[in-house]
C-alpha cells in the first residue's frame, strides 16, 4: 500500500472541495472495496477524505411518496428498513444477495454504486488492463473471461459492473444526488450514472472529480411482485454470473434489469415492454448485438432461463 | 520399537481415554486467539518485516534489477536478490528454486525480498523494485503438451528400468472381447490448497544458527531442505511450528516465506517476518496439478469386470512429478486384465505437488464416474455393481490380502442409512418444486502409509506427563489424540498430559501429510510410553510384563503404587520410535468408505445445490470420533468444492493462474454446506500399528466429487466429465423451460 494522508470531513461541500482540489485524492466511506484495492496497489490514492461523519445516514420519506436514502446508509440498514422491505422488495433482496453480513454492515449505499469491476486482470498489476492503466491493453480479451461482459463492452475493456444493489436501483429508476465543491447539487438518473467503457474504461461513472454522492432517491413504489434472482457458482458470497432484478405486475407487464452481464446494470426499455410475450422475447431484444466470449456465451441462455424462473414465480 | 507382527492385545485396547470423543485440548487457546501461529510469535525483539517481490513473467531471464528507488523508500533496511544472496542450494522437495535469478521458472517466483521497519513500508517499497526480464515462450497448455509427453512411472517409479506401463493379463484383448464396454475421458483442473493461514515465517539468526518459526506440516523434511537451500549444517537449523492454520499439503515443503525470511534476517541483522499474500499462495507455492484421464472398463453382462484400464496425464515443471491419479485403480476393484499408465508433460506453470489425497482425489473423481456410467450400461444398481467387483486381495498381486477391507459393508450400511432404495435409477425423474433431485454414490479409497515416528515422554516429579515430538497439528487434532494416547498408556486423563509439538529440537515424527499423521505419530508416542512404563515398573520394583496403569495407580498382581511415586526420586524420561517391518509389504493397508450425496438442480437456472451427504468410513480404530468426524466433514466439503466450483484458470498466453484470490477461486461457504453425516465402522487393524489405527482425513475426500457428479447426473440426465461441474457445462442439457 502506498503511503497516503487522511482527514475526516464534517461538511459535504467541503469534502468535495478537498477531493476536487487535490489530484489523487479520494473519498472513503466503508472502504470495503477501496482498501482491498489499495493493498494490492490497484488504487493508489495520495489522500483520503473520510466522509463517515457526514449527516447522510438516514432514510427519509420524500414528498413524492418515495424514499431518500443517505449515501452513508449501510447495506444492512437499507435492506432491513421496514419501508424498503414493504415497498421496494427487489432492493432488499438484491442487497442481501451481495457480499457477506460483515461487509454489508460496513458497506455504504454510495460506495455500493462505486464498486469497481472484479475482472481478474484488473486485480493483477503485472497484467495489461486499460481500466487500471490506460493504454496497456486488455488482458481479459483473449484470456479468462467467464465472469465478464457479454454486452456493452468495447475493444478496450470487457469488464462487468459486479454489484447487486444497483441492479435493483436501476429497475426502480432511482436517482443519484450529488454535491460538488461549490455546493452545487445534481440529480443523475441511475440509467446514466454508470458508463459503457468505450475508449475510456478507466472512467466507471459520470461523476466529476470531487463530486460526492449524498443521496439515492427512490420514486414512489411500483407495486407488483419483486424479484432478485441471482445465479452464482456457490450459495453465498459470490458475484453473479447473471442476475435478474424484476418487478412484475399482475397483468404480466413490468420492469427487468440484468446484472453480471455488462459494464452497468443492463436494462433495455424496448425489451422489458415484451415481458407479456415471455422471457425469450425480452432477452432476445435486451441482448441484441451481444458479443460474448467462448467463456461466457452461456450467460445469454442463462439470462433467459433466469427470467423464465422469475416469470414463473410471478405467476405462481 | 519395530512393528513386525500383527499386534495382540495391548493397553490401547482398553479405550478408556483413547477412542473417545474428547474435545480439543488446544481448543480454548485457539478460540480465544491465544495460540501463537508462526507470524504471531511473541517475545522476539526488533522484528522487521519482509515482503517478497514476485516475478511478473512466467518464464525468462532477469536482465536487470534496479533496487535504488526501493532502497531509498522510507523504513527500508535491506533488499536481497539472487545477486546478493550467496550461493543457494535447493531442497529435495522443491522442483523450482525459491529465489529466482537469473532464470525465472514460473510466475510469481520470488525475485527479491524487501525488509523494512513496518509491513506497509516493506510492501510499498517492494513495488518500487524494478525488474527487467527477457521473457521467453513457455509451455502452458496441458492438453497440447500431453500429445507428446512421455510415459512415466509404472511400478518402478520414475527413472526405474521397470516397464512404464503396469499390466496384468491382456487388457486390450479382454476389453475388445467384453460384451459391455465404457471408454471415457475425464478432466480435473488445477486446485489451490486455500488454507486459511497463509505460508508465514519469522527468521532469527544467532551467529550462524538459524531459528525459524514457520507454518509447516513436516518439520524434519523442512529442516533438511532449509539446510540444503541455505548450504548450512543441519544442526544449525531449528524449526518451530506449534500451530498450523491448515496446510492440505501446501505446507509439506519449505516455501519462499521461510527462505526469504532467513535471507532477509541475515541481511538486516534482525529477526524478519514474511507472510505470503494470497495471490502468492496460488502462483508462488505448489498446487494440485490438472489431469486428463481416460478410463476403459469391460465387463460381462452379469457385471463382472474383465478389463480395466486407467491412464492419466498431468504436467509439471522440468524434473517435477506426475499426479498419480491411477493409483487407486490398481487396488480398488477386481478384474483379471488390467492396465495403468501415466504421462507427464513439461509445463512452465507454477510447481505441482501434493494436495489432500494426491493421486486418489482426482483419480477417484474420474474412476467413480466411470463406475456409475458402467453400472448404467449394465442396467445394474451402482452400489450392487461395486459390490460385485469387490476384491479381498491386491488384484495385481493376488497373494497379498488387504489387512482389512470392509468396502462392501460401507456401501451397504450407507445405502440403508441414506435411503438409497428410494433412488430412481432413471435420471431426471424426481422433482421438488423448481428443483430436479438426484442421488449419487461413490466408493472411497485411500491407502494407509506406515512411516517411522519418534517421541519422548517425561514423567515429572509432580506426576505431570509431557510428550515431546516434532509432530504437527494442522487443525487435525494431533494435540488431543497424542494426549489421549499417553493418557491411556500411563493411566491418567488426557487433561493430565502436556503435549509439545512442532519443534525440530524434539524427536522426529511422521509429520502431517498423506493421512499418515495420526496413526503413526500416536504409535511413536505409544512406543515411548512402553519404554516409560518399563522404567516406572523398575522404579517401583514391579515386574514390567504384567503391570496395569489405571487411574493414577500402577498395579501388578495385588501390589499397587501411585504413579507419582515412580518419579518421586527424579523425573523419568523415555524416548523411542515406531518403525515398520515387512507387514506392509505382506498385507495391503488401505482405508475404505462410501459416499452418498443428494443434489438439487434448479430446473430453470441450472444452479446446483447439495441437499445432504453421508460418508461411511472403515479406517481402522478411530482414535477420537469427534476429531475424525471433523476431518471427514472437512474433506467432504473440499470434495464438494472440487466437484462444483474449484478451478485454477490457466492463462495460456501469460502462463499463470488468473483467479488467484479467494473472491475468484471459490471454495464452499457455510451456505453450501448441507446436512453432513459421518459413520465410522467399528474396526481395529492389528496389522497397521500398535494403535490399530489408519488414516481417515483424506479418505473423507476421495470419491466425493464423483458422488456429486453422479447425483447431478441422476437429477438431470446430464453427464459431465469435466470438473468442476459448473452450470455452464450442462445448461443446454436441462429440460427446455421457455
Amino acid at each position: 500500500m502506498k503511503a497516503f494522508t487522511y482527514e475526516r470531513a464534517s461538511d459535504p461541500a467541503a469534502a468535495a472541495r478537498i477531493v476536487a482540489a487535490k489530484p489523487g485524492a479520494k473519498f472513503i466511506a466503508g472502504g470495503t472495496n477501496l482498501l482491498d484495492l489499495m493493498k494490492i496497489e490497484v488504487e493508489t490514492p495520495v489522500h483520503l477524505v473520510d466522509v463517515q461523519d457526514l449527516d447522510l445516514q438516514r432514510i427519509e420519506n420524500t414528498d413524492g411518496g418515495g424514499l431518500r436514502i443517505g449515501a452513508l446508509v449501510s447495506n444492512t440498514q437499507l435492506a432491513a428498513d421496514e419501508r424498503v422491505r414493504r415497498d421496494y422488495g427487489v432492493l432488499t433482496r438484491a442487497t442481501v444477495a451481495g457480499a457477506s453480513g460483515q461487509l454489508r454492515n460496513k458497506a455504504s449505499t454510495a460506495g455500493n454504486l462505486l464498486q469497481r469491476t472484479r475482472c481478474p486482470y484488473f486485480y493483477d498489476t503485472n497484467m495489461p488492463c486499460n481500466k487500471r492503466k490506460p493504454g496497456t491493453g486488455c488482458g481479459a480479451i483473449g484470456g479468462y473471461s467467464r465472469q465478464l461482459a457479454v454486452i456493452g463492452g468495447s475493444d478496450k475493456c470487457i469488464a462487468t459492473f459486479p454489484g447487486d444493489m444497483p441492479v435493483a436501483l436501476r429497475v426502480l429508476d432511482a436517482v443519484v444526488e450529488t454535491i460538488n465543491g461549490q455546493g452545487q447539487r445534481r440529480s443523475i438518473p441511475i440509467a446514466d450514472f454508470h458508463r459503457l467503457w468505450g475508449d475510456r474504461p478507466e472512467q466507471d461513472t459520470v461523476l466529476k472529480p470531487g463530486e460526492l454522492i449524498t443521496h439515492v432517491v427512490l420514486p414512489r413504489p411500483l407495486g407488483g411482485k419483486h424479484f432478485y434472482e441471482k445465479v452464482r457458482d456457490r450459495a453465498s458470497y459470490a458475484f453473479a454470473l447473471v442476475s435478474v432484478a424484476a418487478v412484475i405486475q399482475p397483468d404480466g407487464t413490468g420492469r427487468v434489469a440484468f446484472g453480471g452481464v455488462a459494464p452497468k446494470p443492463w436494462r433495455v426499455p424496448e425489451a422489458e415492454a415484451l415481458l407479456p410475450r415471455g422471457a425469450a422475447a425480452v432477452t432476445a431484444r435486451a441482448f441484441q448485438g451481444a458479443t460474448p466470449t467462448s467463456d461466457n456465451a452461456f450467460k445469454l441462455p442463462l439470462a433467459t432461463r433466469a427470467l423464465v424462473s422469475v416469470i414463473a414465480q410471478a405467476k405462481a | 520399537m519395530k512393528f513386525e507382527t500383527a499386534e495382540g492385545t495391548n493397553p490401547i485396547d482398553r479405550m478408556k481415554v483413547i477412542g473417545r470423543a474428547h474435545d480439543r485440548v488446544d481448543g480454548p487457546l485457539k478460540t480465544s486467539g491465544l495460540a501463537p501461529y508462526a507470524y504471531e510469535q511473541k517475545g522476539l525483539e526488533n522484528v522487521a518485516y519482509g515482503y517478497i517481490v514476485g516475478s511478473s513473467v512466467a518464464k525468462g531471464r532477469i536482465t536487470r534489477i534496479d533496487t535504488a528507488a526501493a532502497k531509498a523508500a522510507p523504513g527500508v533496511i535491506a533488499i536481497v536478490t539472487a545477486a546478493d544472496a550467496g550461493k543457494l542450494g535447493k531442497g529435495k522437495n522443491n522442483t523450482a528454486k525459491l529465489l529466482a535469478g537469473p532464470e525465472v521458472e514460473h510466475y510469481h517466483q520470488a525475485v527479491a525480498v524487501v525488509v523494512a521497519e513496518t509491513f506497509e513500508q516493506a510492501r510499498a517499497a517492494a513495488s518500487l523494485v524494478r525488474v527487467d526480464y527477457a521473457r521467453v515462450k513457455g509451455r502452458f497448455d496441458l492438453a497440447e503438451e500431453l500429445k507428446t509427453a512421455p510415459l512415466v512411472g509404472g511400478s518402478g517409479g520414475p527413472n526405474s528400468s521397470a516397464p512404464p506401463i503396469d499390466r496384468v493379463g491382456k487388457f486390450e484383448e479382454a476389453f475388445a472381447a467384453a460384451p459391455v464396454k465404457l471408454d471415457a475421458a475425464y478432466h480435473t483442473p488445477d486446485h489451490t490448497h486455500a488454507m486459511m493461514e497463509p505460508h508465514a515465517s519469522i527468521a532469527a539468526w544467532k551467529g550462524d544458527e538459524l531459528t525459524l518459526w514457520t507454518s509447516n506440516q513436516m518439520i524434519a523434511w523442512s529442516k533438511r531442505d532449509i539446510a540444503l537451500t541455505l548450504n548450512m549444517p543441519l544442526e544449525k537449523v531449528r524449526l518451530i511450528s506449534p500451530y498450523v492454520g491448515g496446510g492440505f499439503g501446501g505446507k509439506l515443503f519449505v516455501r519462499a516465506d521461510a527462505i526469504m525470511a532467513a535471507l532477509g534476517a541475515k541481511a538486516a541483522k534482525r529477526p524478519v517476518k514474511v507472510a505470503l499474500p494470497r495471490p502468492f499462495i496460488t502462483n508462488n507455492t505448489t498446487h494440485r496439478p490438472a489431469t486428463h484421464q481416460r478410463i476403459r472398463l469391460g465387463a460381462n453382462t452379469d457385471g463382472t469386470i474383465t478389463a480395466i484400464a486407467h491412464e492419466s496425464g498431468s504436467g509439471d515443471l522440468p524434473d517435477g512429478g506426475p499426479e498419480t491419479a491411477v493409483q487407486q485403480t490398481k487396488l480398488l476393484y477386481a478384474g483379471a486384465n488390467r492396465m495403468t499408465a501415466m504421462r507427464l508433460a513439461v509445463l512452465d506453470l507454477p510447481e505441482g505437488n501434493a494436495m489432500r489425497a494426491p493421486g486418489e482425489a482426482p483419480g477417484m473423481m474420474a474412476l467413480e464416474i466411470a463406475m456409475d456410467e458402467m453400472a448404467e450400461k449394465l442396467g445394474m444398481d451402482p452400489v450392487e455393481f461395486r459390490i460385485r467387483n469387490d476384491t479381498q486381495v491386491d488384484p495385481e498381486k493376488p497373494q497379498r490380502q488387504f489387512s482389512q477391507r470392509q468396502l462392501v459393508r460401507c456401501l451397504q450400511e450407507g445405502a440403508t442409512r441414506f435411503g438409497w432404495s428410494k433412488r430412481n435409477a432413471k435420471p431426471a425423474q424426481v422433482r421438488d418444486g423448481q428443483w430436479l433431485v438426484g442421488m449419487g454414490v461413490a466408493a472411497a479409497f485411500r491407502n494407509h502409509i506406515s512411516t517411522k515416528s519418534a517421541a519422548r515422554v517425561r514423567l515429572g516429579r509432580d506426576e505431570t506427563v509431557t510428550i515431546e515430538t516434532d509432530m504437527t497439528d494442522i487443525g487435525t487434532g494431533s494435540y488431543t489424540i497424542i494426549a489421549q494416547t499417553a493418557g491411556e498408556m500411563l493411566g491418567v486423563p488426557a487433561e493430565a498430559v502436556v503435549v509439545k509439538l512442532g519443534d525440530s529440537a524434539f524427536p522426529a515424527s511422521a509429520g502431517s501429510g498423506g493421512q499418515w499423521g495420526a496413526a503413526n505419530a500416536t504409535a511413536g508416542v505409544y512406543a515411548a510410553c512402553v519404554k516409560l512404563r518399563e522404567q516406572v515398573a523398575q522404579r517401583l520394583g514391579f515386574n514390567s510384563a504384567d503391570v496395569v496403569f489405571d487411574a493414577g495407580q500402577v498395579t501388578s498382581g495385588n501390589r499397587s503404587a501411585a504413579l507419582r511415586e515412580a518419579a518421586a526420586a527424579g523425573e523419568l524420561v523415555a524416548e523411542d520410535h515406531i518403525e515398520f517391518g515387512k507387514l506392509g509389504e505382506e498385507w495391503q493397508l488401505s482405508t475404505f468408505g462410501a459416499h452418498f450425496v443428494e443434489v438439487g438442480v434448479n430446473a430453470y437456472t441450472g444452479v446446483s445445490r447439495i441437499r445432504r451427504m453421508l460418508a461411511v468410513c472403515a479406517a481402522g480404530r478411530i482414535l477420537n470420533p469427534k476429531a475424525a468426524r471433523s476431518q471427514v466433514i472437512g474433506a467432504m466439503t473440499m470434495g464438494v468444492g472440487s466437484a462444483l466450483m474449484e478451478e485454477l484458470a490457466v492463462d495460456k498466453r501469460f502462463g499463470f493462474f488468473v483467479n488467484h484470490d479467494l473472491a475468484s477461486y471459490e471454495v464452499p461457504v457455510h451456505a453450501d454446506i448441507p446436512h453432513q453425516e459421518v459413520v465410522f465402522l467399528d474396526e481395529a487393524d492389528d496389522k497397521a500399528n500398535p494403535m490399530k489405527a489408519k488414516g481417515v482425513g483424506e479418505l473423507g475426500m476421495c470419491g466425493v466429487g464423483a458422488a456429486v457428479a453422479n447425483a447431478l447426473y441422476n437429477a438431470t440426465g446430464a453427464r459431465v466429465r469435466d470438473y468442476p461441474i459448473t452450470l455452464d457445462k450442462y445448461l443446454d442439457k436441462l429440460p427446455d423451460v421457455a
